[in-house]
């Protein structure tokens, strides 16, 4: 039973993170006013991708159809080091958090270089503002993180998350808070969320992410999605761990405050989305370079400590 | 009750770095404000054993002149003065705030090497050092004379709360005088302020160091 555990809920995450973007625009939906799409269209959609056959582009090569292969193996291997509701991941070891953002970095590689590879000059734009986001992104996402070791005194990110408790909540509060917003900026840029990037918008001048997936299709446009739905997933866990220093020891009712929590992020983000305007491009790395800044203050009170 | 001292004395550093980006004249007055109220509060929460009665006196009159005199005296200057009503820097906002951090780092490293008396609240000497260095850039990297009074009430701040490491309460009568003195140079700079502006259709400070009859090349004639 204790080796199927770590198992069900690796299966749990690829059943249930397509259902955080559904939360996120039924909460958006119900600020404007409106019902919204169903919970579950993410499901549809990708149940209706997977059938259709794709189409290619003749002057693209196998680097186009390998990016959003790359893309969505990438983060499922990132899953398998994440912990889930403070519990060891099965795939856990010491410095796997450096892991997780190369694994990052591949993921989002593959996806500019499939984007390059079909010449438009759309997607030549997306690719290189979706780089010069990740330039402001990764040294706030890799500090806060070192800066999470430097706290917990592990490497693993399992490790860490399991030596998050109350207590450390009390002694160093201030850090945390610092690490969490932090977090949960990186969550909002990385994910194209909306101060950075609209998930939503259909002209191409603006879009950033959406715009680097526009010439894929069928099944390769169904993994860009799920890719995208498992990445807010990662983020989402790393700040629902962090908020949730509490172990009961029950694994059930550990899980089910997990998921919870996971639902509370994804509201919380559509809460972001539907109460602030996304920023002009130019202003967005300010918004990444607070982030960077939350995450070095948060180190430096650790080592003054 | 430290930690929550400990949250304040971040939310201080915070409010420096919120200084360091806020291109707005307003937002800057009313951060200046905020954080001179909570600088204010500080010691309520630091203080132990001390009279209490003399300790929330304090707190109250710096709460009013920091919170309400002084920002309502500099929103009076800007508005007469009818200046733009951004900060104009002479720095990028990203350049700004990596000084701030730096001079975080900076102050940290220097607080752990002042042989100061050991404080409860953790990081009160290199957020204290910090405040003082973001004055310090507000005065020098913003161009308007407004920003220049902020940059020295923000200094102010940081000596207050660095004088709250050494001594937790600090006796009346320096206290009092300090309040007086920063509360008679506020006055006196909107007042400056205003004329200036009337004198020189302009509070920007990089044109003030040059005499006018110098700029016109009459000078000599």
């Amino acid at each position: 039973m204790e080796t199927l555990k770590p198992l069900g809920q690796y299966l749990a995450v690829m059943l249930l993170s397509p259902l955080l973007p559904g939360v996120i625009n039924r909460v958006k939906a119900f600020f404007g006013g409106r019902r919204g799409r169903p919970l579950l269209q993410l499901y549809s959609d990708l149940y209706k991708l997977t059938r259709k056959t794709p189409v290619y582009s003749r002057t693209t090569t196998w680097v186009f159809r390998a990016g959003p292969v790359i893309g969505v193996s990438a983060m499922l291997t990132a899953l398998a080091v994440l912990p889930f509701a403070g519990r060891p991941s099965f795939l856990a070891f010491d410095g796997d958090f450096i892991f997780l953002i190369y694994l990052l970095g591949l993921a989002r590689f593959a996806t500019v270089l499939a984007a390059l590879d079909t010449g438009s000059a759309f997607e030549g734009i997306g690719a290189s503002r979706e780089m010069q986001f990740a330039v402001f992104a990764e040294p706030a996402f890799f500090l806060g993180l070192a800066a999470l070791a430097r706290v917990t005194g592990h490497t693993s990110l399992s490790a860490m998350f399991g030596a998050l408790t109350e207590d450390i909540w009390r002694t160093a509060a201030p850090v945390l808070a610092l690490l969490t917003a932090s977090f949960f900026i990186v969550l909002l840029a990385e994910n194209s969320r909306v101060p950075a990037d609209d998930p939503d918008t259909h002209l191409e001048l603006t879009m950033i992410h959406e715009v680097m997936a526009l010439d894929h299709s069928g099944p390769d446009l169904a993994c860009i999605l799920y890719g995208a739905a498992l990445k807010f997933w990662v983020f989402g866990a790393l700040i629902a761990c962090m908020v949730l220093p509490r172990h009961s020891g029950s694994w059930f009712s550990d899980s089910a405050l997990f998921l919870l929590v996971m639902l509370a992020t994804a509201a919380a983000v559509g809460v972001v989305e539907s109460v602030i305007a996304r920023l002009r491009l130019i202003k967005v790395p300010y918004m990444l370079i607070t982030a960077f800044a939350f995450s070095a203050l948060a180190l430096i009170f650790q080592m003054g400590r | 009750m430290h930690t929550f001292a400990e949250l304040i004395i971040v939310f201080v550093i915070l409010m420096d770095l919120a200084l360091a980006v806020t291109g707005s004249l307003s937002t800057c007055i009313k951060l200046v404000a905020l954080q001179g109220v909570v600088a204010g509060v500080l010691p309520l929460l630091a203080g132990h054993g001390a009279p209490y009665v003399r300790a929330a006196l304090f707190a109250a009159v710096i709460v009013t002149l920091k919170g309400a005199v002084f920002p309502w005296l500099l929103m009076r200057a800007r508005d007469k003065s009818g200046a733009r009503k951004d900060v104009e820097p002479l720095i990028s906002y990203p350049a700004s705030i990596m000084l701030c951090l730096g001079a975080f780092i900076a102050s940290s490293w220097m607080g752990s090497r002042l042989p100061l008396p050991e404080t409860e609240v953790a990081w009160i000497v290199p957020a204290s050092l910090a405040t003082v260095f973001t004055g310090f850039l507000l005065i020098t990297t913003r161009t308007k004379a407004i920003t220049q009074v902020l940059g020295y009430l923000v200094i102010e701040n940081g000596i207050y709360i660095f004088g709250l490491a050494l001594f937790v309460e600090q006796p009346m009568m320096v206290e009092l005088a300090i309040l007086l003195d920063v509360f008679v140079a506020v006055f006196v700079m909107g007042i400056a302020i205003f004329h200036i502006s009337r004198e020189f259709d302009h509070i920007d400070t990089a044109e003030l160091s040059e005499l006018s009859d110098w700029r016109r090349g009459e000078y000599g004639k």
